[in-house]
């Protein structure tokens, strides 16, 4: 991959990633694209949705049921063929919450190796905001046989490389709310607490993830969200962790710094807080 | 159908800044509410009127984010 991560930056380093409401809307029927919508309040979809768009449950179809983990190379395959993907497919995602969960899928897809994923820019909340068609009825794409790639671990990152990397050259970025980050909150206010401490990891700095976004829910300009994370010691070939809560935000950030900046070396720690704040003997700093 | 009169402002609720999103569809008005911070749905509500709609997504918002704690 390319890097063209810049003090100069003008354009986003792999722009083919995201398509605009515009696209999508033009894109409906074609056959080599699949529209699929992940969201946070996984009812959304049943409202109404982009016409002709797949929905997909976070909880039951994107985890692993079972064990805390990600869906499964199998699980992920089922879901493919069934959904009507092939491995050629132009796969769109987008959702609630500026594409939280749809950055979520993004990163597992590309876990598992598929090659054309983009994002629709704005999201779900841009497409009803622009008052553009809805459908309630649920498609039934003709079933494919889907073959996922194994797992590629290097935009994943696990807790004993997170402990290792403190204090060391890798920008740890905790990218939920100030308040979360601080301990004053242990978990997004109206939502359970989940951690037993709250705080952040050492020497983490705190970039929230809709720093990223302009009003209407779109990435902000290349320029913009480099000097955001220049400002906190993000530089090009420097090692970056990416973390919230669940993974879900730091999926999110994830994307505009390996796609939209262009950042070679950028995991996303989706064991995030939940996994960090309720560890036994886990250094937390407020 | 599509979504209309897609409204969004920003309010407080139980000491927590929110933003509540409203907009018609088809019959129904829909209304959610969410933390203007996180980003994060708090509730969400459907009703014959957007009034109606909003003011119990509210009020299902108030519920949960009075459950929340500030730790010193």
């Amino acid at each position: 991959m390319e890097v063209r991560l810049s003090t100069h930056a003008s354009s986003y380093a792999h722009p083919e990633v995201l398509v605009s409401t515009d696209w999508v809307a033009n894109h409906l029927r074609d056959a080599k694209v699949r529209i699929i919508e992940v969201d946070v309040d996984t009812a959304s979809y049943e409202q109404g949705h982009v016409p002709s768009a797949v929905g997909w449950n976070w909880m039951t179809e994107l985890c692993d049921p079972l064990v805390r983990d990600i869906v499964s190379k199998d699980r992920l395959e089922a879901l493919m063929s069934k959904s009507g993907i092939a491995n050629d497919t132009t796969v769109v995602l987008y959702g609630d919450n500026n594409n939280w969960f749809a950055a979520w899928a993004f990163w597992q897809l590309k876990i598992y190796g598929h090659a054309d994923v983009r994002i629709m820019n704005g999201g779900r909340k841009k497409w009803l905001e622009e008052g553009r068609e809805l459908s309630a009825d649920v498609p039934t794409p003709a079933a494919t046989a889907y073959r996922a790639s194994e797992p590629d671990e290097s935009i994943r990152v696990y807790l004993p490389e997170v402990r290792s990397s403190m204090g060391g050259s890798t920008v740890l970025i905790d990218v939920r709310s100030p308040a979360e980050f601080t301990g004053e909150i242990l978990s997004p206010p109206g939502l359970p607490e989940t951690c037993q401490r709250g705080g952040h990891i050492p020497g983490a700095k705190n970039v929230p993830w809709a720093k990223a976004c302009k009003e209407d829910g779109t990435f902000k300009e290349a320029a913009d969200l480099l000097n955001i994370y220049a400002s906190v010691g993000v530089e090009a070939d420097k090692p970056v962790i990416a973390y919230c809560r669940i993974g879900e935000r730091s999926s999110h950030t994830w994307f505009v710094l390996k796609y939209l900046l262009g950042h070679k070396n950028v995991r996303n720690y989706d064991g995030s807080w939940t996994e960090w704040g309720n560890l036994v003997g886990a250094p937390v700093e407020r | 159908m599509r979504a209309e009169a897609y409204l969004a402002r920003e309010e407080t609720v139980a000491g927590w800044v929110v933003r509540v999103i409203s907009y018609q569809l088809g019959e129904r008005f829909l209304a959610s509410v969410e933390n203007a911070d996180v980003g994060a749905r708090i509730a969400r509500a459907e009703a014959g009127t957007r009034e109606e709609a909003e003011r119990v997504a509210i009020d299902r918002a108030n519920e949960r984010l009075a459950r929340t704690r500030r730790r010193a």
